[in-house]
């Protein structure tokens, strides 16, 4: 490691209560590998740099659990809890070596094995936040089984850090597997919904399904005898770059992913039929993650997303987010104040113009 | 706003019969499964539709009627407790299962279906629904989200909060809100979670959409029996850091295993320490690869007789043993006190002791079972209410309990809810900063403060008047403890 683990809440906490001060606006920053998704909007912000707070605070292995501060480099997170056969359960997209734990967690994006492994704020046991008024707090705590107090650490989980500053994260993980394998079967959409929904009713250790253009890839992972076993359920052919897919699936570097067209995700009930938009499609999650590439008209995309039970949001060229209903983002803006009331944290990263 | 003019208004909204003000019929609402606090509210209604929940709320707002919401009263920390000025809003005959979706594998219920008829219902797709608290015959899913209820099978399978997708929400005011829904995540802040576990006090859970599981092909259980309670700690830590993910994972000391034994004969061993009940369930050849693991670790670990039930048969009978528990000590004593903190797993052989310890001193047996793998604790205080001056040593002992839990990294309640039972130690959990923020939340959801009021989160003034037991970390007792 070339960096140096350091506690730097109390600088920290100076630089919030400063900017609180000045009613300058401040742009939490870690690895800066999310900037594209959690942009901040209007201008005279500060940059507040949490890179420097990192470190794994405490591990224990038979406790699956690790609490580490924010700006902590995922790579290394992953290398400590790896060489105790440990993982995140929730997978978090690495879009460059610099990605923290602070920006997975604030951006709460997961990974292919989503619906059978948890989300994000799934894993989240408790985070200390610094908050817009200069203050300090622990949320959840660091076991499993927590249920006093509101659940303020899971509602920092995706906010895109406009409640405040992730300080430090306990996370629940899981052991790894001891093996993992993908197969390939080649079917059309109507043939894949079908085998997905088919393959999810059963108890098989699946841990990843895929589906573009005419192939289906499912990711089956456990121990070598339970693998073994699903495979023979499962059918298809092995899939030799399985592991190297999966990956580019999360780190949405797939060649799908090149190119500048408007992307769109839409997180909607895995088995929903395909909304009528004119698009390619890739589909994540065993159906419930679909990245869509169209030109349709935004609120077209969100309209057809709506109607199925989820949720649309654009992301290239640029983030726009579904609208919300009025009585929920004024619901919203009050907790936003709740944190922060002079509205400084990251201003415009959810609903710019509204908080 | 007195009882009679209060009934008659709420009679506009339901059903005469819907709302009861007899003196004699409310008795049954006075309180919930924690017994020791008993308060009648001023009304009872019992809705039967979402618009009823919504008129109900907007009138007691406008009125300023505080509002505690029930299921099926079987929490254990107090929270549907009335106010004695206040209605009690009874969930449980919106109990419909609205839509049950085996290809989507998720079910959409009023808050009133109990949580075992949501597997029983989805069990003929093969499916289930996996939080399973003690009471799941009774206990309702409404309750289970504002208590974020969890069970035996947490460590693997979560607790509600993991296994929910969607809630509508009547807000204080009777608006409807419908947070999460049957995608797996929604946009903007994560109301969902925030609204799971939050006892009541932010609003009323008017629906709830869950996930289905497949039910597991195969279900193995272990018994395994030790001379001591830290060599069964140690044997969770040493299953579990080896990679194995049990579905269950549950421990019974010695006064416990003797009481399951008397009360049900579940064939566990008299002469043990402690015993380690372990689950595992999956694919067959997985589950075999497993059991053999297991039995090698716990061997490796100390443990003498190991027992694989061979039969189902077999495996309910040693599961009947530790579900009936709680009957069988409160068949040693005529009544007994339970408390539900987590510690850190590492820390269990010394929390024991200090259990142990403080039972000498405040001369009180106590008996504990411990869902093991997630490790949450319910020491089982025995006491007798009848005796002068028992119930509050008993309590007094609890808090102690609680206070240790707190000292070694835990938390004061892993499943029960803080309610009213634990308030006072929702002053040693959690600072001042930290209390003025949920504070806020409340506001931001229910300015007034009438839903649930006197629950769940403690004023700043209450915990000032404890005085010494609102310290901060590292003034706690045990300062030799690490804290982080």
């Amino acid at each position: 490691m070339t960096l140096k683990d350091a506690d730097r809440s109390a600088a920290l906490r100076e630089a919030v209560t400063a900017a609180v001060g000045a009613q300058r606006p401040l742009a939490i920053h870690g690895g800066g590998t999310r900037r594209g998704l959690m942009a901040v909007t209007g201008d005279g912000f500060d940059v507040l740099d949490v890179g420097g707070h990192r470190g794994i605070v405490a591990f224990e292995p038979s406790e699956l659990v690790v609490t580490a501060r924010a700006g902590t480099l995922l790579s290394e997170l992953e290398a400590v809890v790896a060489a105790a056969g440990q993982c995140l359960p929730f997978d978090p997209p690495r879009f460059g070596p610099a990605s923290t734990l602070g920006g997975a967690v604030a951006s709460g994006l997961a990974g292919p094995a989503r619906p059978w492994q948890g989300a994000v704020r799934d894993a989240v046991l408790g985070i200390t936040l610094l908050d817009g008024r200069g203050g300090i707090g622990r949320f959840g705590g660091q076991v499993m089984k927590n249920v006093a107090g509101y659940d303020v650490a899971r509602l920092n989980v995706g906010a895109m850090g406009s409640l405040g500053v992730l300080l430090d994260v306990s996370l629940r993980l899981l052991p790894s597997p001891m093996t993992s394998v993908t197969r390939v079967l080649e079917l059309g959409l109507g043939q894949a919904f079908g085998r997905m929904a088919r393959l999810g009713r059963r108890p098989l250790p699946i841990t990843a399904m895929a589906w573009e253009t005419g192939t289906l890839r499912v990711r089956l992972a456990g121990s070598e005898a339970g693998v073994a076993a699903a495979v023979a359920s499962v059918g298809g052919e092995p899939c030799p770059d399985g592991e190297d897919y999966w990956v580019g699936l999360r780190d949405r570097q797939l060649p799908n992913f090149e190119g500048d067209g408007p992307l769109w995700r839409l997180s909607v009930p895995a088995t929903a039929p395909q909304p009528d938009l004119s698009a390619n499609w890739l589909l994540d999650w065993g159906g419930a993650q679909r990245w869509c590439w169209t030109d349709d008209a935004p609120e077209r995309v969100f309209q057809a997303a709506s109607e199925l039970g989820g949720h649309a949001m654009r992301l290239v060229p640029g983030v726009q987010r579904a609208p919300l209903p009025p009585a929920q983002l004024r619901l919203q803006q009050r907790i936003k104040a709740v944190f922060d009331p002079s509205g400084l944290f990251n201003p415009g990263v959810l609903y710019p113009g509204q908080y | 706003m007195d009882r009679e003019t209060l009934a008659a208004r709420l009679r506009e909204i339901l059903p005469a019969a819907d709302v009861v003000d007899d003196e004699e019929a409310l008795r049954p609402y006075a309180g919930d499964a924690l017994t020791a606090y008993r308060q009648q509210p001023r009304v009872v209604v019992l809705p039967r539709s979402i618009e009823q929940v919504q008129r109900v709320m907007a009138l007691c707002s406008a009125e300023g009627v505080p509002v505690v919401a029930r299921g099926a009263g079987t929490g254990l920390s107090g929270g549907a407790l009335p106010h004695e000025a206040g209605v009690l809003l009874v969930l449980a005959r919106m109990k419909r299962i609205l839509q049950l979706d085996p290809v989507g594998r998720t079910a959409r219920l009023e808050p009133g279906v109990r949580n075992l008829a949501i597997s029983e219902a989805a069990a003929p797709h093969g499916l289930y629904y996996a939080p399973d608290p003690s009471s799941q015959i009774a206990c309702s899913i409404g309750g289970n989200v504002a208590e974020n209820s969890g069970g035996v099978h947490c460590l693997k399978y979560g607790l509600t909060v993991h296994n929910l997708l969607g809630v509508k929400l009547v807000t204080v005011d009777g608006e409807l809100l419908e947070l999460g829904g049957s995608a797996l995540d929604s946009p903007g802040l994560d109301l969902l979670a925030l609204i799971t576990g939050s006892e009541g006090l932010l609003g009323v859970v008017v629906e709830v959409t869950v996930r289905l599981l497949p039910v597991a092909a195969s279900v193995q259980v272990l018994l395994a029996a030790f001379d001591s309670v830290a060599a069964a700690g140690a044997a969770v830590s040493a299953v579990i850091s080896r990679g194995i993910l049990p579905a269950g994972m549950e421990m019974m000391d010695r006064l416990a295993i003797e009481a399951a034994e008397d009360f049900i004969g579940a064939g566990y061993p008299r002469d043990a320490a402690a015993i380690l009940l372990c689950e595992l369930d999956g694919e067959p050849e997985e589950v075999a690869a497993q059991v053999a693991r297991v039995t090698e670790l716990l061997r490796a670990a100390g443990a003498g007789d190991i027992r694989v039930a061979s039969d189902p048969a077999e495996r309910a009978r040693l599961w009947a043993g530790r579900k009936a528990a709680f009957p069988a000590v409160g068949r040693i004593a005529p009544d007994y006190y339970c408390m539900d903190g987590t510690i850190p797993r590492r820390h269990l052989a010394q929390v024991l002791t200090g259990i142990g310890e403080l039972s000498e001193e405040f001369g009180l047996a106590v008996a504990n079972v411990f869902h093991a793998g997630d490790g949450n604790l319910h020491p089982l205080i025995l006491y007798d209410a009848n005796q002068a001056g028992q119930l509050q040593r008993a309590e007094d002992f609890g808090a102690r309990i609680l206070e240790l839990c707190v000292a070694v990294g835990g938390t004061i309640t892993g499943e029960h809810g803080v309610g009213i039972e634990k308030i006072d130690q929702m002053c040693v959990q959690f600072t001042a900063v930290e209390l003025e923020r949920f504070h806020g939340l409340k506001a931001a959801f229910d300015p007034a403060g009438l839903l649930n009021p006197g629950k769940a989160v403690p004023t700043l003034a209450r915990c000032a008047e404890l005085g010494g037991m609102h310290v901060h970390a590292g003034e706690l007792p045990h300062p030799e403890l690490e804290r982080f």
